[in-house]
């Protein structure tokens, strides 16, 4: 028998399949589940309604990251309803027995930064939590995405959801970047191509000399801003760069299992002849330093271009609304705009390369008089670690502030928020209206180019200010 | 909640791409149970920074009511959080039209006793106009027949939804019980993998 030919998304969702039905949902089978604060306390009522416990506890671990403070993480948290939700969390972790890695624990930090750290996202898994970044798991070809509470109570219970299994779409991108140019650029720019709703209905799998070229750092990016073209999730397939970075990890398997493991990842990639539902090339030569201008991640432009007179889809309605939020003109060029603050962090780009990114650029430079600029690393363990590697001298020393692991200014459900009216250039991913903060305005770009704006006080092309030996360690 | 007939009146919003943080921001998703957030649904619109309600949001013209939302496309984009579902079923909304929805958004509705409805660009246009030159407009939904009927139009369609949630919406199931029925086929799953090394 002639074995059809599959694309990785199919492998491994059919290798999921605990049922299939005829016009009816796919019982599907999850491998790992995390929990955070923030959508998990409904889920744990549902089970104490239902009288279950967690049906396979040791597969789903917790994390806070949402609420808590970036700063002075050893006192408690000051605002009431956030303390509330990050203690409600401990209660039911002790409750239900589940592992968690709460604040003040050295594994703590965003759930899509410490999961792949810890070994704990795995090739070929099925991966889901409450949130829906989870497609940044993806990145290690894995089927993972983000899914709300009422599953996340079905997860809990029975390592279950039903699901229909969406249609597929491949990503080329090939070529080698230009200078300055990173992984954020290329999501961005693929994502103002294809609109926020390009992607809806699709699960992605990125592929292509650019995405074979990226570090795992690159890849999570890539695959973190899936959702924001409106993808289930998005994914990559597996290769040495993959297994380099999980070998020794805390939770990878180990000696013989490892090198089972290896062998059976392997095999997860599309076949030859494997067909898409919708397949697009990009040129990666083509793709400029990208930033964002209006208020979701689809209206974005290169950094040299103008704000464009019209949207490209959707209403004039709603794309000068938009602007008017900005307080943009169109036509405008974006350079030279003056900014307020620059946030580095979010489970884009928080993770220790980005950081190393940032400090090999700023070392030795000044950022601006009027402009606050904050970093704040991915988990504990890259806020270690940037401290071992003395990136925090150079950050104290450019006058950035280091903070402690968090989601931080990414959806300002904590204390940091940008204010009212302000510019902010961020590293995160979402730009809408209010994201940072009641009134705040985001310009969403790479660590590079928010590091550049941090020293310049402006929007700025990074390509100009780069030396020789910087275009070697851009991520 | 069960579902199966609504006859109301709608509230235009034809804003496109609304997404999940303007519907309830990150900074009311505080609560640990399900109630309340309909306080908050669409907060930064409703509501001037010092509390004030801002005149030229639709939930405030009193003309405007309903159970229905009629909203431009690409609905309830951007986070996952179902406690979106939540605020629109909380301030008493049982239908969402629009002619494109967010998957997540879509299924969270569907999980929560609202129903999504996806029409045709020019039908949602249609609809709106109708609702903006008479508020009184009743909008007819059949979730059995799976019709949408605006008798002051003299307009009947059909929408489409999984049969699957059409069974639960009606009944006033959910997943749960379904999958928790299914104890023993993933058991046994959970026997026959080979790739379950990593567990
Ligand atoms: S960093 Fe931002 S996008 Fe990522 S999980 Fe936290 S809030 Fe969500």
């Amino acid at each position: 028998m002639i074995k059809k030919a599959r694309t990785l998304f199919d492998k491994i969702w059919e290798a999921h399949v605990v049922e299939r039905k005829e016009n009816f949902p796919d019982l599907i089978y999850i491998d790992r589940h995390f929990i955070h604060e923030v959508t998990s306390p409904q889920a744990f009522d549902t089970l104490r309604q239902k009288n279950l416990p967690v049906a396979r506890p040791k597969q789903t671990v917790a994390t806070a990251d949402h609420n808590v403070p970036t700063k002075n993480q050893h006192l408690p948290i000051k605002e009431t309803l956030s303390k509330f939700q990050v203690d409600t969390l401990i209660q039911n972790c002790r409750d239900f027995e589940l592992e968690l890695f709460g604040l003040g624990h050295e594994k703590q930090g965003i759930v899509h930064v410490i999961g792949p750290e810890l070994g704990l996202t795995l090739p070929g898994m099925t991966i889901v939590c409450g949130d829906s970044h989870t497609s940044t798991h993806g990145a290690f070809g894995s089927v993972a995405f983000g899914i709300g509470t009422s599953q996340v109570g079905q997860v809990l219970g029975t390592q279950c959801l039903l699901l229909h299994k969406p249609k597929t779409m491949r990503i080329e991108i090939n070529g080698k970047l230009r200078r300055g140019v990173s992984a954020k650029d290329i999501i961005l720019y693929i994502i103002s191509q294809i609109s926020t709703s390009g992607g809806t209905g699709y699960f992605v799998e990125y592929a292509g000399t650019a995405i074979e070229a990226l570090s795992m750092e690159g890849r999570m990016t890539i695959c973190n801003m899936s959702i924001e073209m409106g993808a289930r999730g998005g994914l990559i397939a597996p290769d040495q760069t993959t297994f380099d970075y999980l070998k020794g990890k805390e939770y990878a398997p180990k000696d013989e299992a490892w090198n089972k493991a290896v062998n059976y990842w392997g095999t997860l990639h599309t076949d030859e002849g494997a067909t898409y539902d919708k397949v697009l090339y990009f040129d990666a030569t083509k793709i400029p330093p990208m930033i964002t201008y209006g208020t979701n991640p689809g209206m974005g432009v290169g950094i040299a271009d103008t704000i464009p007179l019209d949207s490209f889809e959707g209403s004039l309605d709603d794309y000068n609304k938009a602007l008017w939020y900005m307080d943009l003109t169109a036509g405008e060029p974006i350079q030279g705009k003056k900014i307020d603050y620059v946030f580095i962090g979010s489970c884009t780009n928080a993770r220790i390369e980005d950081l190393r990114t940032v400090a090999n650029f700023v070392k030795g430079k000044q950022k601006a008089k009027d402009v606050e600029v904050w970093i704040v690393p991915g988990s504990k363990s890259v806020e270690v670690q940037a401290k071992q590697e003395g990136l925090d001298q150079i950050f104290i020393d450019a006058g950035f502030e280091l903070r402690q692991a968090g989601c931080s200014a990414c959806l300002a459900m904590n204390e940091d928020k940008i204010p009212a009216g302000k510019y902010c250039v961020s590293t995160s991913n979402r730009n809408f209206e209010g994201r940072q903060g009641p009134g705040s305005r985001t310009f969403l770009a790479s660590p590079l180019t928010a590091a550049a704006a941090a020293i310049t006080g402006k929007v700025a092309d990074v390509r100009t200010m780069l030396q020789e030996e910087t275009d070697l360690l851009t991520v | 909640m069960k579902f199966t007939k609504i006859n109301s009146t709608a509230i235009p919003l034809p804003i496109e791409n609304i997404d999940t943080d303007q519907i309830i921001p990150a900074r009311f998703l505080k609560a640990t149970t399900r109630e309340g957030f309909g306080e908050n649904l669409f907060r930064d619109w409703r509501y001037e920074k010092n509390g004030d309600t801002r005149a030229d949001f639709v939930l405030n013209d009193a003309r405007y009511s309903g159970k229905i939302i009629v909203a431009g496309k690409n609905f309830g984009c951007g986070s996952s959080r179902e406690h979106a579902a939540w605020a629109i079923a909380d301030y008493g909304f049982r239908v969402v039209i629009s002619s494109f929805f967010a998957d997540i958004f879509k299924g969270n509705a569907l999980n929560n006793g609202i129903l999504p409805i996806q029409v045709e660009e020019d039908i949602l246009q249609t609809i709106l106009q109708q609702i903006y030159q008479n508020p009184e407009t009743k909008i007819q939904v059949d979730l059995e027949k799976q019709t949408v009927e605006v008798p002051d139009l003299n307009f009947n369609i059909t929408f489409d939804i999984d049969a699957y949630k059409k069974t639960c919406l009606l009944n006033g199931y959910d997943d749960f019980d379904y999958i928790l029925n299914q104890k023993e086929a993933i058991e046994q799953f959970e026997q026959n993998r080979v790739d379950a090394f990593f567990l």
